[in-house]
């Protein structure tokens, strides 16, 4: 092995999470065998042709097929872990072997003809130039293909929009740039929470390696049970976004003000990674969807776990809070939330102003609570689904945060509560 | 088809019509030709600006990771991309073809309206200026995307606003061309010309022109509802307010639909020109093509919701825009036969635009079949907003729509210049261009297949390679077309002496002026019988 390969195969091998967790079909592993085999082709080809490869081939040597996600180099459809997927995959073959008989059946007459029919061949032209039998033949024939096709996609239109008779419902929002999960019906009804990339920024600007699920992988993945129907209903709260996992066949846009459903059940556990699909604004690139399928007991046990979780984080809403606990915790909704925008030191960028010194952040503090309940402008969305206490320590943090000094730098979740009603 | 020319005293007119030099020649054209040749060096320039951010996005996504461009850049990148090549480089190419050939091959004077000609050209390259000027205002070019959707182009900065007006110009100047090409077709033919008798690329045109005519204002309409609930507090597309962001795509698709076969339409006219003359036969079928155009042009108002399968339809809705988009295939299908057909016991000859015809035939085939599998809406769910759709509309507008119009050029430039361009160039122009397309643009497939979505600056490890290939292939294909300037300016500048009648199978009223056609052609219209 040259080429300096074979250390990050061993990596991906030694991971043991990744191979427990790789249930996720098993069509394309051959792909693998087959650029080993490329590789040691090219092993033999020496050195000179190793600079070349490095540069266009080598990169993905590092990586393996992502356990739940793409395959190195896959060339078609997952098969998937839901009913609908197997039918999208069966469809896609079923459609690309109608396409391809048409396909050879055209060019063949067409490259028979330019090879036979020649000038330089001495080839004389005919006269013909219309034939109504033939010409009814070749408007017929299509429409039946058409109609061949439109029969079995009519089923699966009709299967794929049934989103009645659901075990579990769950209400997806999409948020610039994130996903926020909350569980509406069935088990674990009133968990809530938020789904973030946790791809750390320097894999991204190629500081660090990236690693196997790069840019497929999140804090709070959704989770739920396996063979069971879960339905999504989805929303959005400040531009399009769109859902989708491949390995279920779903996708479905979430548009802010309106609310659309879709569904799923998926017969197998494990991982299972998507993206955000509608163009959403500078991170679109940057929101995964990861979701987790467990057994029913697995399941009931995640469910237990986070709501006592919940419990024990939920704020007393008659606290009163200390300055530094505020800030403590503004700094990481800020983080979370803000800091995309109006950057990390509150200097802003383009079209988001900063917030060092700005007349909202130090002056009147019911000015701010507005801003954040409300929202400002095209730019700046409202903020209400975070809680009173998120809310007071944001603000709280950006009033005492950079240099600023405001003179309401203590402000109580007790107030937001107020400005709510 | 033949044509007998009334070419007695064709000099002596020259000098009784003001014939400006200079930049007053260009800036004050009212000459067909002229104008012709001007819509053509604007697109061929715009053609180059969308290549080259084509080009900057495609280095950026060589490897995963972000290394050259930052993401809101990027999404300006593709965006700009998509408006400067649909707006700025194909639809003034085809119309800078109707403004050299319709008069000349209906046996016209010159088009209806010369000076509204004028206009259309000229409100051009204020917009191109509007459109590439958006990216130094603050907060840089729009970046919603070339479908520009509500609400995310509502968040944009000034240049939104520049783009918006940029694309009101250039509809403004769409609909004035087109109501000239629709006058000049109905009105100035030459005696005996039936409609019926009409070349193809002109019936393909008086069809287009009535398709721009139909949505341009469509797409006005959708971009003033965006300027005033961006700036005058009006809430169509703002659910809080009252409206409905997928409305914007409702209209906007209505008018987008249409435009995709804008673009194609007078491709199949070219295509239909080209191929009969290089096969030394009659186009097969003329009137069943005839019926085919208008009925893919009728069709295709009623399958636009086809882009929006994924917004969450009732079940009847997505069934009725699957079996309409499903319908498109059999006279577009029709069409192919037909070529095939013309082609069939000829005897053909493989000068360039034969190649690129034929290039056209086999590798827009290849994008009509994906659009099936695309219609099909169950499946769409998978590959909506994903590489796939990108392979696909890249192969029918590249493959399909430039490809055409380099079949085109080649086609007609001898009559243009007077001059045989390089033949040589000409064929390795196109073997260029046909390979390193099929790099760029088939591992899309692939990489859409497996679920990378459109508009990413970066992704997961596992889509490297196919990516690395696009982008080579982007930069040959990039580079294929200074192959294609140097061949169009040594034509330009010299070469063999080109004859009346250009093409040994060629037939038309065009091949019966002389080459280069001079300033002033068909001042008593010909005989055409």
């Amino acid at each position: 092995m040259i080429c300096g390969r074979s250390d990050g195969y061993a990596r991906a091998a030694d991971d043991k999470k990744w191979m427990l967790n790789n249930e996720y079909g098993d069509g394309m592993r051959t792909m693998g065998q087959l650029f080993d085999r490329a590789a040691s082709v090219r092993d033999k080809l020496g050195l000179a042709s190793c600079a070349i490869s490095a540069a266009l081939i080598a990169p993905s040597l590092w990586a393996a097929d992502m356990p739940g996600g793409p395959k190195v180099n896959q060339l078609d459809l997952p098969k998937g872990v839901t009913k609908i997927a197997a039918d999208q995959h069966w469809m896609n073959w079923f459609l690309m072997a109608v396409c391809l008989v048409i396909f050879i059946a055209v060019f063949a007459v067409m490259f028979y003809s330019v090879w036979a029919h020649r000038k330089s061949k001495g080839h004389k032209p005919a006269d013909f130039h219309e034939s109504t039998a033939v010409e009814i033949a070749w408007t017929v024939v299509p429409f039946l293909i058409v109609v061949g096709i439109g029969i079995p996609a009519t089923k699966m239109v009709v299967e794929q929009k049934d989103t009645s008779g659901a075990d579990l419902t769950v209400k997806i929002t999409g948020y610039q740039w994130k996903w926020g999960y909350d569980y509406v019906k069935g088990e674990g009804e009133g968990i809530g929470f938020l789904s973030t990339l946790s791809t750390p920024e320097s894999q991204i600007t190629g500081k660090d390696p990236k690693g196997l699920t790069y840019l497929m992988e999140v804090d709070n993945p959704l989770v739920v049970p396996v063979g069971k129907k879960v339905r999504v209903v989805l929303t959005a709260n400040d531009v399009i976004h769109s859902w989708t996992v491949p390995a279920f066949g779903v996708k479905q846009d979430a548009i802010p003000g309106f609310v659309r459903d879709t569904w799923f059940k998926a017969e197998k556990e494990g991982v299972y990674r998507g993206a955000c699909v509608e163009l959403c604004g500078k991170n679109h690139a940057f929101m995964p969807v990861v979701v987790e399928v467990k057994s029913a007991e697995e399941y009931s046990k995640w469910v237990d776990a986070r709501k006592k979780e919940m419990a024990a984080k939920a704020d007393d809403p008659n606290k009163e809070w200390q300055l530094a606990e505020l800030q403590s915790r503004g700094e990481k909704v800020y983080g979370a939330n803000c800091a995309a925008c109006h950057q990390a030191g509150g200097t802003g960028a383009g079209q988001f102003p900063a917030l060092i010194k700005a007349a909202s952040v130090v002056g009147p503090s019911a000015d701010q609570i507005k801003i954040l309940l409300n929202g400002k402008g095209a730019g700046m969305p409202a903020w209400k689904q975070l809680s009173d206490v998120e809310i007071a320590a944001v603000i709280t943090y950006t009033r005492n945060a950079w240099g600023n000094k405001a003179d309401e730098g203590l402000v109580q979740p007790k107030a937001i509560a107020e400005a709510r009603k | 088809m033949s044509a007998v020319l009334d070419n007695h005293g064709h000099d002596s007119h020259d000098h009784a019509h003001d014939h400006p030099h200079g930049l007053r020649r260009w800036l004050f054209a009212t000459n067909h030709k002229d104008i012709g040749t001007l819509y053509l060096w604007f697109s061929f320039v715009m053609l180059l600006s969308g290549g080259i951010l084509a080009l900057t996005l495609r280095a950026e996504l060589f490897q995963p990771g972000i290394q050259i461009v930052q993401p809101e850049f990027f999404n300006q990148l593709t965006t700009m991309h998509g408006l400067i090549m649909v707006f700025g480089a194909v639809m003034p190419a085809f119309v800078g073809f109707a403004n050299w050939q319709i008069p000349l091959m209906i046996g016209a004077s010159d088009m209806a309206f010369a000076r509204m000609n004028n206009f259309s050209f000229w409100l051009l390259p204020p917009a191109a200026l509007l459109l590439v000027g958006s990216f130094f205002v603050p907060g840089g070019a729009t970046a919603a995307g070339w479908t520009l959707y509500a609400p995310l182009s509502v968040q944009m900065g000034p240049g939104m606003d520049l783009a918006i007006f940029a694309v009101h110009i250039m509809g403004a100047s769409s609909i004035m061309g087109s109501i000239n090409i629709i006058t000049t077709i109905l009105n100035m033919r030459a005696p005996g010309m039936t409609l019926m008798k009409m070349p193809m690329f002109v019936w393909t045109w008086l069809i287009t022109a009535y398709l721009l005519i139909a949505v341009m204002p469509v797409l006005a309409g959708a971009i003033t509802m965006l300027l005033t609930d961006r700036h005058f507090g009006t809430s169509f597309f703002n659910a809080a307010g009252g409206g409905d962001p997928v409305m914007y795509q409702h209209i906007f698709w209505f008018f987008g639909h249409p435009e995709v076969y804008i673009m194609i339409l007078p491709a199949f006219g070219i295509v239909s020109e080209i191929i009969p003359a290089f096969s030394r036969k009659r186009l097969f079928g003329y009137s069943s093509m005839v019926y085919a155009t208008a009925s893919i042009a009728i069709l295709s108002f009623i399958v636009w919701a086809h882009h929006m399968f994924t917004t969450g339809m009732p079940v009847t809705g997505q069934l009725f825009f699957m079996y309409a988009t499903m319908l498109i295939a059999v006279p577009t299908g029709v069409k192919i036969f037909n070529w095939v057909a013309t082609m069939w016991k000829g005897a053909m000859t493989f000068e360039t635009p034969m190649l690129f015809a034929i290039g056209f035939i086999f590798v827009f085939t290849m994008g009509g079949l994906t659009g099936i599998i695309l219609s099909v809406a169950p499946l769409d769910i998978q590959l909506h907003d994903t590489y796939y759709v990108v392979a696909h509309f890249h192969y029918v507008l590249v493959a399909g729509s430039l490809f055409a119009l380099f079949a085109g050029t080649y086609y007609w430039l001898p009559k243009w210049t007077g001059h045989y361009y390089d033949e040589g160039l000409g064929k390795f122009h196109f073997w260029a261009s046909l390979i390193t397309f099929n790099v760029t643009f088939f591992p899309m497939h692939f990489l859409g297949l497996a679920g990378m979505p459109r508009r990413y600056i970066d992704y997961p490890t596992q889509f490297t390679d196919f990516n690395a290939l696009a982008t080579v292939g982007a930069f040959g294909f990039g580079l294929s077309q200074l192959i294609f300037l140097y061949v169009v300016l040594k034509c330009i500048r010299g070469g063999e002496k080109a004859p009346d009648k250009v093409w040994e199978g060629a037939e038309g009223l065009e091949w019966t002026v002389p080459s280069p056609a001079p300033f002033h052609t068909f001042e008593q219209p010909p005989t055409f019988k």
